[in-house]
């Protein structure tokens, strides 16, 4: 077993860890922040993106002791004091999801999007950075709507 | 996942000092495919060593004659570099297109060149740049380190640190992504040198991994156009075939994807 500790959400964690633990795994049954998903095996769906160092990442796709000593941001950590993220509260009025199983990795996606190309996306640049993300309920055209919404509240 | 052990390595020595302690050591730089791999049982190393932190396979520098890459910059890292982008911007192109988002915040130049994934995008660029790769133990060759499928030159326990791409006059890069995987089914990169000298790297499609097309070369030399290209003829037999594409489909797509690289820079 290894120790990591990292920053989560603004928070220093240290937990116990075997090496081969992915850095989802350590968010999910360690943390027991749930947030984060899992969609498939194959580090594909992107359900499980959340922010390292400022950067959106696959936690499937990850060990968790390659992120010791890492800040790390996770769908619970985006809304301040109880209000929704800019982009939470687009998605809500844009019903940009369906299912919601995939909605976690979405928005982080999403928010990292924003910070990488600023507040102006179109709708094709959208639509190619969302080629990590997959909906299995294909309800692409709401996410896009919601992004960009989301994208323009967001402080530049 | 079965069981490993990881280890960061704060240097090239210690990193080739771990490796050869462990009885199945694996290299690890951005994880993006050897992890899914180990995920899927695929692949079991005993020990896996991380290289990112090392501090000489990081960082990107150069100028007008040549950029040089650390290994372990991330594609990310190139796609957005100004050095890259100022002095070979269908390199950066090139990145950009590499898996998605979160994949090139984390996948590496190195990782993806040990690799050899015969559907890897930079071995087209290291092949139609005629890029030198830098290891721990020589430099490389581009022509003589990729060996097939899969495989490379390096040896056991060596290391890529940097590769060094000379600047051409211009160069592109386009490629055919398979709809599903977005993987590339056939990836021409095209460079015209400042000595005028045409370089042709083909990925995704040959059936002995990543090549230079020679005929390619010698057409566009003569005439730097797509039509140049019209009387080539990619052998299928090269091709690789599965139940994404023919051989056949795959020999037409690399001529297609040649004529596209070329129309981008003629």
């Amino acid at each position: 077993m290894t120790t990591v500790s990292v920053k989560v959400n603004g928070k220093a964690v240290s937990s116990e860890v075997e090496d081969r633990t992915l850095l989802v795994q350590l968010l999910r049954e360690n943390l027991r922040l749930t947030g984060t998903h899992v969609g498939c095996d194959t580090s594909q769906c992107g359900a499980c993106v959340v922010h390292v160092d400022g950067r959106a990442v696959k936690s499937c796709t990850l060990l968790a002791v390659q992120a010791d000593g890492a800040e790390i941001v996770t769908i619970e950590g985006l809304a301040v004091n109880g209000e929704l993220h800019p982009m939470q509260a687009a998605f809500h009025e844009n019903h940009g999801l369906q299912c919601g199983f995939c909605t976690p990795g979405m928005i982080m996606t999403a928010v990292d999007m924003v910070y990488r190309l600023g507040n102006d996306i179109d709708e094709k640049t959208v639509r190619h950075e969302l080629e990590g993300n997959l909906c299995r309920c294909t309800g692409y055209h709401n996410i896009v709507k919601a992004i960009r919404d989301g994208a323009q509240r967001m402080t530049p | 996942m079965y069981e490993t052990h990881y280890h960061r390595a704060k240097d090239l020595a210690e990193a080739a000092k771990l490796f050869a302690e462990g009885s199945d050591s694996r290299y690890l730089s951005g994880g993006q495919t050897l992890l899914p791999t180990m995920k899927q049982r695929l692949a079991a190393p005993s020990d896996v060593i991380d290289l990112t932190l090392i501090p000489e396979l990081k960082g990107i520098t150069g100028g007008s004659e040549m950029v040089t890459i650390g290994a372990a910059t991330t594609h990310f890292e190139v796609a957005n570099s100004e050095v890259v982008k100022a002095n070979i911007p269908g390199l950066a192109e090139l990145a950009a297109t590499i898996g998605d988002p979160a994949v090139r915040h984390r996948g590496t130049m190195g990782g993806s060149l040990a690799n050899n994934d015969p559907a890897a995008d930079y071995p087209a660029a290291v092949l139609g740049l005629g890029a030198t790769i830098h290891t721990t133990k020589r430099t490389i060759a581009a022509e003589a380190y990729f060996t097939g499928l899969f495989t490379t030159a390096l040896e056991e326990g060596e290391i890529v640190t940097k590769v060094a791409f000379p600047v051409p006059a211009k160069s592109a890069y386009m490629k055919f992504r398979n709809p599903a995987s977005r993987y590339a089914m056939a990836g021409v990169f095209v460079a015209r040198m400042k000595d005028g000298k045409i370089r042709v790297g083909v990925t995704g499609a040959g059936n002995r991994g990543a090549y230079r097309s020679a005929s390619m070369e010698n057409a566009l030399w003569v005439s730097f156009s797509p039509d140049a290209l019209n009387g080539i003829e990619v052998d299928p037999a090269d091709m690789l075939s599965d139940l994404h594409g023919s051989a056949v489909y795959r020999a037409n797509l690399v001529k297609v994807m040649a004529k596209r690289a070329v129309a981008q820079i003629a």
